[in-house]
């Protein structure tokens, strides 16, 4: 009987390790933090991409609509593949989209946006990439959704696909 | 000539205490770096790693220190903005007291099995 107990405990133990080894091999190896609460805005200064002069989040921020924050650069490839849905998105009257300009050459910049057009109510300049760890972001291209209360409600990391413009378009309703 | 003297012993002064702050600062954003995880590379702290991401996070602990912020207090900031992945010393909270306590459980068993062994052979 003790020999029995004994067996069945150390099936059940081992039994168990597999479980949890196998689920682990299974599980994705790229982490993405969820945003379960609601973010408070960041407050920040930054400058801006056209004039060059220094601008405070709660004047970027100061409409009472909501807000699609994009962290993109001219050297990176898939913005080139969202950007023709930020255009999309930059139609929509009830949102305003702002660009953080990522680690970027200036002239380089303002050629990508000259060729694929504007989406942009605003550009600011992060050279640093201080602005973009001040969002929580790892790179480009992030998006970020905030509210009319000026919390960050939703994240995207990667490009935006189809699927994650009609989450967009729902979210901003 | 005295004045010339007590002044270039208090330049020296003022400039040896700075040097020493600059170490210190450099010591403690040294150690809160390799403390922190890059969470773009492959089981690489941000000291180690090269990437955009890390010579972001770099420039902002430099920062942070120099605003005046304690270990701790710039530990909290990353963990606002990035979760309690980015550290590589995890906090005793909810989600992982299991982590914390299973060791201990494991000795407390083990140490039980043993001494019961011993009981046993002694009888």
């Amino acid at each position: 009987m003790k020999k029995k107990l004994k067996l069945f405990i150390i099936i059940t133990f081992l039994s168990l390790c597999f479980i949890i080894l196998y689920k682990g091999l299974n599980s994705s190896n790229t982490y993405s933090p969820k945003i379960s609460n609601k973010i408070d805005l960041p407050i920040f200064k930054a400058k801006d991409f056209n004039t060059g002069t220094y601008l405070n989040s709660e004047k970027i921020f100061k409409e009472n609509i909501f807000y699609i924050v994009n962290i993109w650069a001219s050297w990176c490839v898939p913005c080139r593949s969202e950007h023709p849905l930020l255009m999309k998105l930059s139609r929509n009257q009830s949102v305003k989209l702002i660009g953080f300009n990522y680690k970027d050459n200036l002239d380089n910049a303002k050629k990508f946006i000259n060729e694929f057009g504007n989406p942009y109510s605003q550009i600011l300049i992060d050279n640093e990439g201080i602005l973009s760890v001040e969002f929580g972001a790892y790179g480009v291209p992030e998006t970020f959704i905030i509210d009319k209360n000026k919390k960050i409600v939703r994240k995207f990391i990667g490009p935006i696909t189809r699927e994650i413009e009609k989450e967009i378009n729902l979210i901003i309703k | 000539m005295k004045i010339l003297k007590i002044f270039i012993i208090i330049f020296l002064s003022i400039n040896f205490t700075n040097l020493n702050a600059d170490k210190k600062n450099d010591e403690l954003k040294n150690k809160i770096l390799k403390n922190t995880r890059c969470l773009i590379c492959q089981g690489q702290s941000v000291y180690d790693s090269e990437s955009d991401f890390s010579s972001s996070i770099k420039l902002i602990v430099d920062k942070k220190i120099n605003e005046g912020l304690k270990e701790e207090q710039i530990y909290q900031y990353l963990r606002e903005k990035y979760g309690d992945w980015i550290i590589y010393d995890p906090q005793l909270n909810k989600n992982t007291y299991i982590l914390w306590l299973l060791p201990l459980l494991l000795f407390l068993i083990g140490g039980l099995i043993i001494y019961k062994l011993i009981k046993k052979n002694n009888e």
